[in-house]
């Protein structure tokens, strides 16, 4: 029997602050985040100074959480992994320096972890990957189609060229006049819906597996500024509708297009969108025609938290990477195969 | 007793081991811009070069600001997971104050000085005498006319210390004469053995988790949400 091994991993690129035990890469033994919702609510969005803050606020409580509901001393640890990159600056900084100084004092080695490989890996916690693997992340900071071939191998071959798809939710959500985080209010009124807003499609040219949202976004405002001016009342339901229907066709087609190009045998759904509704239920037909096996990890493992990070950190720690006490926080990390 | 002390609050970087009230080692650096990437480093140094592990160390010193949000938030950071995961006392001294405690014997004000740009300075009042350093006024985010209003105030001299009184030397001159004095440049950066000495001499001990640095400045977004709310803001 092999000795088991247990990551701690760390995460801070945004405004959740979390920590989690993870045992040989796919099973869960603890995970805490501390979300700055309320706190960022006020502001309408994520201030990154005001998160940096938090996260000070937060860092020791959290990881000290994680480890006594694992019932575990840091001796017992096999590594700390923690986000690297990409994301906020300050706030990466504050993982990556409590990391750094719990690794250090628990003679404990530190690995860094990319945000979107943590994303992607929070599958493994679910159910073991298969390669060629296909990954859309669709989250507030990024919108991107991966293509692994086998562990720690990422190819980036699409990605938005202006807004994340989170990023557009949340801008027409404001433009709705719906209160933040805007993702999960337009799901809700788009479900409600008893009729459909048109809005284009943004296709980009045929071979390309890019997207972008800031057309969309400003249909969305020049349909609602010209029913105004004509003293005519939104629906915002309808809006949300439309808005929704037209994010989901795209990211669904060009994923199964990708999916069949690439002949995957898995496809994977990560980040705080893919926790909508809309775009899940989508994807599942899609890929259930193409009897293609596709997976979306539960809401908790979509939306930021450290689990994704210890796992996609395991996988790294099996395959020798270790990291320095001279890590930085980089907010704008490649997604580069850690190999 | 062996106490680490890490001061990262402004761009000059200082770490040092004081064991059983001698300076073992120190590092000082004015050039460490990147703090995040360097302080570790430097303390896993530190603690090489005397032969000691983390485990040897009995107590925490670390200067909390004001400085540099980022700057501050590196060193706090860092204590106070040391701190927690080695489980033992952290000591928070103001960033200020450890400067001051580089000129204690002066007889008069010590003003340690931070640039804060745009016209202001973080900055306090200081007047030593047997029991230590003793606070004329707060440590605080003024504007330099606010500073200079204080310092007149006094009736006394008095001695800047930092190495950012060289952007303001003149104003200060102007406004202050010959009461002014500036510290020469060996004590112009912060440097971790007096922010020992002077968490030796504190009676605080800080709660390790809600442990924070004392930025003395609200977030800009927090000061603009309170004037949208019709409130007035304060000093963070
Ligand atoms: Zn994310």
């Amino acid at each position: 029997m092999t000795k088991d091994i247990y990551i701690v991993g760390i995460e801070t690129s945004c405004d959740e602050t979390a920590a989690s035990v993870v045992r040989n890469g796919n099973e869960i033994i603890s995970n805490v985040v501390a979300s700055q919702i309320i706190s960022q609510k006020r502001f309408g969005g994520v201030v990154p100074e005001i998160a940096s803050r938090h996260h000070v606020e937060q860092i020791t409580l959290v990881i000290e959480e994680a480890l006594i509901s694992a019932g575990l001393k840091p001796k017992e640890l096999d590594a700390v992994a923690v986000t690297e990159g990409p994301g906020l600056v300050g706030a990466l900084l504050i993982g990556v320096n409590a990391a750094k100084a719990f690794a250090f004092a628990n003679g404990l080695p530190i690995i860094g972890v990319h945000h979107i490989a943590g994303h992607i890996y929070a599958n493994e916690l679910m159910q073991p990957m298969a390669f060629p693997l296909l990954a859309l992340i669709v989250s507030g900071g990024h919108t991107e189609l991966v293509l692994m071939e086998e562990h720690g191998s990422f190819k980036l071959i699409g990605e938005t060229r202006d807004d994340a798809a989170g990023e557009a939710y949340d801008k027409v959500a404001r433009v709705l006049g719906l209160p933040y985080p805007g993702g999960p209010q337009i799901d809700r009124l788009a479900a409600e819906s008893d009729g459909v807003v048109d809005f284009p499609r943004a296709w980009l040219e045929s071979d390309s597996y890019d997207f972008s949202f800031s057309g969309l976004k400003s249909s969305v405002i020049n349909y609602k500024h010209n029913l105004e001016q004509r003293g005519e009342k939104v629906n915002p339901h309808h809006v949300a509708a439309g808005f929704q229907v037209s994010v989901v066709e795209v990211l669904t087609t060009k994923a199964v297009k990708a999916a069949r190009e690439y002949g995957v045998k898995q496809v994977i759904a990560a980040g705080g969108v893919a926790a909508n509704s809309g775009l899940r239920a989508s994807l599942e037909e899609a890929f259930g025609k193409e009897e293609i096996p596709f997976y979306v990890p539960p809401i908790a493992l979509c939306t930021d938290n450290a689990a994704m990070i210890a796992a996609a950190g395991s996988a790294m720690y099996v395959d020798g990477v270790r990291g320095t006490l001279a890590m930085n926080g980089k907010p704008g990390m490649p997604l580069d195969s850690w190999k | 007793m062996i106490w680490l002390g890490i001061d990262t609050a402004n761009t000059p970087l200082s770490v040092a081991i004081v064991k059983d009230g001698v300076l073992m080692m120190e590092e000082n650096t004015a050039l460490a811009v990147n703090h995040s990437l360097s302080a570790m480093p430097a303390i896993e140094n530190l603690l090489n070069k005397v032969g000691m592990t983390p485990a040897d160390i009995d107590r925490i010193a670390v200067s909390e600001g004001p400085g540099s949000y980022t700057g501050v938030r590196i060193g706090v950071t860092i204590a106070k997971t040391l701190a927690w995961t080695l489980e033992k006392p952290l000591v928070g001294i103001s960033s200020l104050k450890v400067l001051a405690s580089n000129v204690l014997f002066f007889d008069g004000i010590i003003c340690p000085l931070v640039d804060a740009r745009r016209g202001n300075v973080y900055a306090a009042g200081y007047q030593f005498d047997k029991s230590g350093l003793v606070s004329v006024f707060e440590d605080g985010h003024y504007s330099l006319d606010e500073l200079i209003a204080r310092l007149t105030e006094q009736e006394k001299p008095v001695l800047f210390v930092g190495k950012d009184t060289a952007l303001h030397e003149q104003a200060l001159l102007e406004q202050l004469g010959h009461r002014a004095t500036f510290a020469p440049l060996q004590f112009n950066l912060p440097r971790a053995s007096s922010l020992i000495h002077a968490a030796e001499h504190s009676a605080r001990e800080a709660e390790v988790h809600t442990f924070v640095p004392e930025y003395r400045r609200m977030a800009e977004a927090e000061t603009n949400w309170l004037k949208a709310q019709g409130k007035e803001p304060g000093r963070g």
